[in-house]
């Protein structure tokens, strides 16, 4: 599929949102029984192409995001691949009890895309953060949870889930991000992690934009002659523990980075696996049980000390930490 | 429609209320009130107006029925089950540990297309399934069953204008107005007295009939896709406990459970009715 995740310079400025819409519109047109329903949101997740391209396979339900996720159950019940769309603030919350139930516990394959999720809409204030959304997602029997971490898995991603045949959560990020993967081999696979990046000393994990930063936190352990396993945990359901009890017993300390509370999320689906199986230290860095204040995402990442140079710092006080 | 049509229908249903009474009595749980009063409707659909195949529930072309008031489950099991869907004897397993049969409908049983109980969830999935049908030029339609209590749920409305504004003339939403809720009377806990208006209002196209009629049902839900460019709505007009004099327009039987005597007295006025018919 010829689709653009970055511009000629080689600095992206492409968000994943745009990504998806756009490898979704081409699909789309191959492929009549693919929907997309949106509440009043076509342009904060860039489906205006998409709707005047292929009006028939575009529904708009207004500002009603409980019905536009009970329309999208209805529209899989009738055999369409169903991808219902917004900020993933509201999707995670107004219309939760239509995810659980229309969709999860139903077993309707709708696919909730959640854009602008975490903290991309920093300065709108709590109202518009999704910092729950994967303690939330997960726990539905069925439901599948994913976080790409950048333009090229946004594109394996989308890909991949026209034809998958479970309900899917799915978060991105309001911003154009780094890209991690230049090429498009084995970028996404359901439930499997990527390692990014080989390392004993200890194991970095991340999920969406915080993968890029933990890749970045490596880089800074390696001058100081620290190696960190890095991972990419881009599906947080179905959870890859073989990956995790794996790095525990390799690395003897697990750093989680994510934009979520330090509640629910990736560090507690990590800390899960190896309370259970292979305890060692570890620190789950992400926002503390607080409303997140309000800046720019930047400034939030470096506040709650999810940089490069934070996770770094982090790293090396839970070295101290491991059993020698 | 044929006089004798009709009596079959009415006999049927007598039936399937003696069958709900007794899945809820071994049970020792369920929703009777409800299942009383919207047994009629769900008869009305089943044997006559909607297109089904119980021999293929997951048959493409098939009318779509979705509970929305699925706490009146029993009345549903009873009605697919005698319908065909599935082997009476599985109702004899409702209320027992890890009984296909759950306290309200789930996908697990042939012919139930969502798993319901919340409320307030069944009409944006009907729009959902009206809409697709639209699209893709099939004649397949669409009934949803609400209750007048679920009608406080906002969704519900969400659906509604959506309903209206994609024109989706091959959908029917009925209300199962028997008047009361589980905390009484409807108009006393939170008045919805303006049903027709407010429907109307909001660009659906609104009857009404007496819900125990089955002339009156069959009637009305087979002709309504005639009228073109609206969603249709019934207004139902029914009993809670319709058929056994003590249960009837009495709250306590939302989701009371009959006692022995209970139990002989209610199945006794039933057959006496069925009887009278033959």
């Amino acid at each position: 599929m010829e689709i653009i995740t970055k511009n000629k310079s080689g600095i992206n400025s492409i968000p994943c949102r745009q990504v998806f819409t756009d490898s979704l519109l081409q699909l789309a047109q191959a492929d009549p029984g693919i929907m997309v329903v949106t509440s009043d949101a076509r342009g904060s997740v860039t489906l205006n192409k998409f709707a005047d391209t292929l009006p028939e396979q575009f529904v708009e339900v207004g500002i009603a995001e409980q019905n536009a996720v009970g329309i999208g159950a209805g529209l899989a019940a009738m055999g369409k691949k169903v991808f219902v769309c917004g900020p993933a603030c509201f999707y995670s919350t107004r219309s939760l009890e239509q995810v659980k139930v229309d969709v999860a516990y139903s077993q309707y394959p709708v696919k909730i895309i959640g854009v602008s999720g975490g903290v991309s809409y920093g300065a709108l204030g709590s109202s518009h953060h999704s910092l729950h959304d994967i303690a939330a997602m997960r726990t539905f029997p069925g439901m599948s949870v994913f976080l790409p971490s950048d333009n090229v898995q946004t594109l394996w991603l989308t890909q991949m889930l026209v034809n998958y045949d479970q309900p899917a959560y799915v978060r991105m990020g309001r911003g154009a991000v780094p890209l991690i993967y230049h090429n498009q081999k084995a970028v996404f696979q359901i439930g499997k992690a990527n390692t990014l990046k080989e390392g004993d000393d200890i194991c970095l994990i991340g999920t969406g934009e915080t993968v890029y930063h933990c890749l970045q936190a490596a880089l800074i352990l390696e001058k100081d002659g620290i190696q960190a396993l890095v991972l990419d945990m881009h599906t947080l359901k179905p959870f890859d523990t073989d990956a995790v009890i794996k790095a525990a017993k390799l690395t003897g300390a697990i750093l989680t980075a994510e934009e979520h509370s330090i509640f629910g999320g990736l560090g507690a689906a990590v800390a899960e696996t190896i309370a259970q199986h292979h305890p060692v230290p570890m620190k789950i860095s992400g926002i503390p049980d607080e409303n997140a204040i309000h800046g720019s995402s930047a400034e939030i990442y470096n506040h709650y000390g999810l940089t490069a140079e934070s996770l770094a710092a982090s790293a090396k006080i839970l070295i101290k930490r491991k059993t020698r | 429609m044929q006089k004798n049509k009709i009596e079959n229908l009415n006999t049927k249903s007598e039936n399937i209320r003696k069958r709900i009474l007794q899945i809820i009595f071994a049970a020792k749980a369920g929703h009777t009130g409800g299942s009383l009063s919207s047994v009629d409707i769900l008869t009305a659909l089943y044997f006559e107006v909607m297109k089904t195949d119980p021999s293929n529930p997951d048959w493409k072309e098939r009318d779509r029925f979705i509970m929305s008031k699925g706490h009146s489950v029993e009345a549903l099991y009873c009605v697919l089950s005698a319908a065909g869907y599935f082997e009476d004897a599985i109702l004899e397993t409702y209320g027992n540990f890890n009984s296909p049969l759950a306290g309200h409908p789930t996908r697990k049983i042939p012919g139930i297309e969502l798993n319901s109980g919340a409320l307030g969830h069944g009409l944006s999935v009907g729009t959902g399934m009206a809409l697709a049908a639209k699209r893709d030029a099939s004649l397949v339609r669409v009934f949803v069953l609400m209750g007048d209590g679920e009608q406080g749920e906002g969704s519900i409305y969400e659906a509604a204008m959506a309903a209206a504004h994609y024109k989706l003339s091959n959908l029917t939403a009925i209300i199962d107005r028997n008047q009361l809720q589980i905390s009484g009377n409807t108009e006393d806990v939170m008045a919805i007295n303006s049903i027709y208006q407010r429907w109307e209002s909001l660009g659906w196209h609104v009857t009404e009939c007496d819900g125990h009629n089955l002339y009156a049902l069959c009637n009305q839900l087979s002709n309504m896709s005639q009228i073109p460019d609206k969603p249709h709505l019934l207004i139902a007009h029914t009993i809670k406990g319709k058929g056994v004099s003590f249960m009837e327009n009495n709250v306590k039987w939302h989701h009371g459970v009959p006692n022995d005597q209970q139990f002989k007295d209610a199945l006794k006025e039933i057959d006496q009715r069925l009887s009278l018919t033959i």
